[in-house]
């Protein structure tokens, strides 16, 4: 006699079955918390199972992430988490990773790791909070802060030029680059989507605020009233388009750059440059990255997503190919290799 | 040259054969010249026919120096013997010297009575001025004198060899080093046929290069049997090692190959993460070869990455591993000291090499045994061991994961420049009696209320080791102090000092199960000689020739150096006096009297060289008394 067992309906994960039992310890009305909110938003739409998650960091305010998240977690040390992450899917590819990094870990102390992790195409998420200063150590200018910033360590204000973090990541030729703000909870959830589903790596810079010592370093970005002549949303096969009234637009100009125009008039949709993720060639790409407040609107969105073979796919490959040539290793065969001989 | 009276086999074209006990050879040369790949192919063929080989291939930094500088100069000692030898020898008996430079920075070691062969035709106006040489040495009678000296124009025999095949000049004194390699195989009865064999492989795809190249070691063989330069050759017959069978092994060879036979033998992936570093770089050539065996290889960006790589690979469950060499350790120690703090296992290989900063890249030394000590931020004691030789490296390697996986820490491997690139004869060891790595991942939460606590730990105070992937375990791990059991962020003062006292305490036990320290020699006595690492061979034979003159002295040999085997104390109770030969300044030594205050004296060297048996047996002679 059969009995038919009902079949129990897996219960799809939740935002809160990410919550760890630790205590969140960033300032309060820190950018930090959106950020992990949304990711926890994300995390159980995926459809992998929690225990195949790893997030690795390295030390910062940001990199405190994996504590507060209840997956696997390696909190690392400063500026390496893309190359413990490296070893990390090395080793187990199957894990999904995520690099929860910040200005300082990835573009300072730990800017070798970051570019050599890109051009390889780990296939890992790179989360990069940028807030454009040295928070975890109270307030010292970082690689990514504006020239004449003031700080703990620069009281005649910075003398030191910033770096782009999405140029950096685009002249390594990362395959997948994109950027938004912590407090735009809808398109920093959609950003972080569509991180998730990349193969290879996936860099995504948040702008982040660090409302203790760099307050409102984003505001025009994130202000109603500035928003939106400060920010233009790149929509994959449309133009681009901004301001309150979207009657401004992004022209490609003469000399390798972009230009803004004014829509209406001599000036139609149709003349705006229309945004191509999927363009193999980067340039378009860093072209957009170089559109900085004050001068022009800055672009957030998915700069490029392209496909390329993954370091750890290849590595995955080589290891199958050696087996297929060579047969399963054979100590008996190695041990004996090369010239031998008897003592009797 | 030890000479024994044994019968001479029968004699060709008149020249006699005579019997030899030892013979120590080396080759000199421009770093171009080849020197390395004829010394590795006499050793071949002294090892195949039989002997007891050990080698010493001593280059430049430099991959091509100027040519004829004395700077460039590479050369390539082997000792064979027809009994147990444990050093590529003092004296040479023997020297190959290529041109002018070569004879200058090398003539020093040949022994009085010695045989000096040179390519006379080098020692030109050029040459004589690259080498800084005022008047020709060779017309110097005085010094000539003292060896047996055979003049030989090289170039010229070489190129008339090799003529009709086509090749330029240059291609053709390419050859040249397989003409020297002929002349000294008849001068030492060697057979020539796994160097044929060599030759017809390595330029398989270039027939013309093939042809020469048998021709050139042809060419010198003749020349050895028909010249009248040459009146007698000499036989070593074949020594009487342990029954079995044998092959040439180098200490980086035999690390790789440990590793790979221990991923294949545990059923688990070794990931080797480095960066190339002379003298560690050939452990990386060679595991990527072994992909098929488990093994996963990576070069990563720099040394730092190397070693954060191994912590993300152990964390992630499989055996992480690194090699490097001083300059690369101290850029690892950061994430070591992570590696230890998060209790994972994975093994660091340090092949030294002399320092400081970028010090004497190519050669060796004894130098970072405190690195691996005291290398690190913090209270951060982790096991060290060192192999004693090429072939021990094989086990050791083996040996260093058993500790790191029993024990949950990284484990320091210390090899040296003189054991990686210097090769000996080594038994092959059955299959079945290799070790096998026993791991066990935990599988389900061991918390009362089901949940995963990382630091909970075993009897040996080991944590265990979850593997990502596996359901229920999900848990985060870092480099902040962490509470002991929960594995929970932890700054509290008391915690603090039950951490520290732990984790040493569990690197500390690991002395109840290593094996006991034993010793070569009376039990008790006046002299004790305490040694690690690459000096074994150097060492142990100074010993057992001070212990024939009568003296009353002993030897033992450290293979593990943190812990320090549990009955080492009494041990060193036991003698009068302790000797500490170091090729460093005395770091053996500051620990032993840190630990056991002891008296110890020490015999130091820091000249990238290792040690010769008879400076040491000179020296525990007159500290004997």
């Amino acid at each position: 006699m059969s009995v038919d067992l009902p079949t129990l309906p897996v219960q799809p994960l939740q935002s809160k079955d990410f919550a760890s039992d630790q205590e969140v310890r960033w300032c309060p009305r820190c950018g930090d918390y959106s950020i992990l909110a949304q990711m926890k938003k994300v995390l159980p739409t995926l459809g992998i199972p929690k225990e195949k998650f790893c997030f690795v960091s390295g030390i910062g305010c940001s990199s405190r992430f994996p504590y507060y998240v209840n997956t696997y977690g390696l909190h690392g040390i400063h500026g390496r988490a893309p190359a413990i992450a490296t070893g990390v899917k090395l080793a187990n590819p199957e894990l999904q990773i995520w690099v929860i990094t910040g200005d300082g870990d990835a573009l300072s102390i730990g800017g070798n790791h970051f570019l050599h992790a890109i051009r390889r195409n780990i296939d890992m998420k790179v989360i990069l909070f940028n807030n454009q200063i040295y928070g975890l150590t109270k307030g010292q200018y970082s690689p990514t802060s504006p020239l004449g910033q003031k700080s703990k360590s620069t009281p005649y204000g910075s003398i030191d030029h910033p770096l782009t973090p999405l140029s950096v990541a685009i002249g390594a030729e990362a395959t997948f680059v994109a950027r938004s703000v912590d407090v735009d909870i809808k398109h920093l959830t959609m950003v972080l989507e569509r991180a998730a589903h990349h193969k290879g790596t996936a860099f995504v810079e948040v702008y982040q605020d660090c409302n203790v010592f760099n307050n409102g370093a984003f505001s025009y970005a994130t202000e109603k009233e500035t928003r939106s002549d400060s920010i233009v949303y790149l929509e994959h096969g449309k133009p681009l388009i901004y301001g309150k009234n979207r009657d401004k637009g992004i022209r490609v100009a003469e000399g390798n750059r972009v230009e803004i125009v004014q829509l209406g008039g001599d000036v139609k949709e149709d003349d705006l440059l229309f945004h191509d993720e999927n363009t193999p060639e980067p340039s378009l790409a860093f072209l957009l990255s170089r559109m900085r407040h004050p001068e022009f609107p800055e672009p957030m969105g998915i700069f490029r997503a392209v496909e390329r073979p993954t370091y750890d796919e290849s590595v995955t490959k080589q290891v199958e190919a050696a087996r297929a040539k060579l047969g399963e290793g054979n100590v008996e065969k190695l041990l004996n290799s090369g010239d031998t001989w008897f003592v009797n | 040259m030890s000479t024994a009276t044994l019968e001479a086999p029968a004699s060709s074209n008149g020249k006699k054969l005579e019997n030899l006990e030892t013979v120590v050879i080396r080759f000199c040369g421009d770093s171009g010249d080849g020197m390395q790949s004829v010394g590795t192919q006499m050793t071949n063929a002294s090892a195949i026919f039989g002997n007891d080989v050990r080698t010493f291939p001593d280059f430049p930094a430099e991959i091509r120096a100027p040519a004829g500088s004395l700077f460039g100069v590479s050369g390539y000692q082997l000792c064979f013997s027809n009994h147990d030898i444990f050093t590529p020898g003092d004296a040479v008996d023997t020297l190959i010297a290529m041109n002018p430079a070569a004879l200058k920075t090398n003539i020093e070691d040949l022994k009085r009575g010695g045989t000096l062969i040179v390519n006379e035709e080098e020692f030109n106006k050029s040459g004589l001025q690259k080498a800084l040489y005022e008047a020709n040495p060779l017309d110097n009678e005085t010094l000539m004198a003292k060896f047996r000296v055979h003049k030989v124009p090289m170039t010229r025999l070489n190129r008339d060899a090799v003529e009709g095949l086509g090749l330029s000049l240059k291609g053709a004194d390419m050859c040249r080093n397989f003409f020297a390699l002929g002349l000294v195989y008849w001068l030492y009865d060697r057979d020539p046929k796994p160097t044929e064999e060599f030759i017809k492989s390595k330029f398989a795809k270039k027939a013309d290069v093939v042809e020469a190249n048998l021709r050139a070691l042809r060419a010198g063989m003749n020349y050895g049997f028909s010249t009248e330069s040459f009146t007698v050759h000499y036989h070593v017959p074949p020594a009487r090692l342990s029954a079995g069978k044998y092959r040439k092994i180098t200490g980086n060879e035999a690390v790789a190959m440990g590793l790979a036979v221990m991923a294949k033998l545990s059923g688990k992936t070794v990931v080797f993460s480095g960066y190339p570093i002379t003298p560690a770089s050939d452990i990386l050539h060679d595991l990527s070869a072994f992909k098929h065996f488990g093994v996963k290889t990576f070069q990563a960006e720099d040394e730092i990455a190397a070693m954060a790589a191994c912590v993300g690979s152990a964390f992630a469950g499989e055996l992480a591993v690194t090699a490097s060499s001083g300059p690369g350790i101290c850029l690892k120690g950061e994430a070591m000291g992570l590696g230890m703090m998060t209790e994972l296992p994975m093994v660091i290989i340090d092949v030294q090499r002399g320092g400081p900063s970028t010090g004497l890249p190519t050669k060796t030394e004894q130098s970072d045994l405190l690195l691996a000590m005291y290398g690190r931020n913090g209270e951060s004691p982790l096991p060290i061991i060192a192999a004693s030789g090429p072939g021990d490296c094989f086990s050791m390697i083996q040996e260093a994961f058993r500790i790191a996986t029993e024990f949950m820490c990284p484990v320091i491997f210390l090899s040296d420049g003189y054991i990686a690139n210097g090769a000996e004869p080594w038994q092959i060891p059955k299959v079945e009696d290799l070790p096998r790595l026993k791991i066990e991942h935990i599988t389900a939460p061991n918390g009362e209320n089901g949940e995963y606590l990382p630091y909970k730990r075993n009897e040996k105070l080991a944590r265990p080791w979850a593997k990502p992937g596996t359901k229920g375990l999900e848990h985060r791990i870092g480099g902040l102090e962490k509470k002991d059991v929960t594995g929970n962020i932890d700054y509290s003062p008391k915690n603090h000092q039950h951490m520290t006292n732990t984790r040493a305490q569990k690197i500390a036990n690991i002395a109840n199960f290593i094996p006991e320290q034993t010793v070569d020699g009376p039990a008790s006595g006046k002299v004790l000689v305490i040694s690690w690492g690459g000096t074994f061979g150097a060492v142990r034979t100074a010993v057992q020739q001070s212990q024939a003159a009568g003296k009353s002295v002993a030897h033992t040999h450290l293979k593990y150096m943190n812990p320090l085997p549990r009955n080492l104390g009494t041990i060193l109770k036991s003698y009068e006096k302790v000797l500490v030969p170091e090729l460093n300044c005395g770091q053996l030594r500051l620990l032993l009297r840190n630990q056991y205050l002891v008296d110890a004296q020490g015999y130091n060297k820091i000249e990238g060289k290792p040690f010769l048996v008879n400076e040491l047996v000179n020296v525990i002679n007159e500290f004997h008394g």
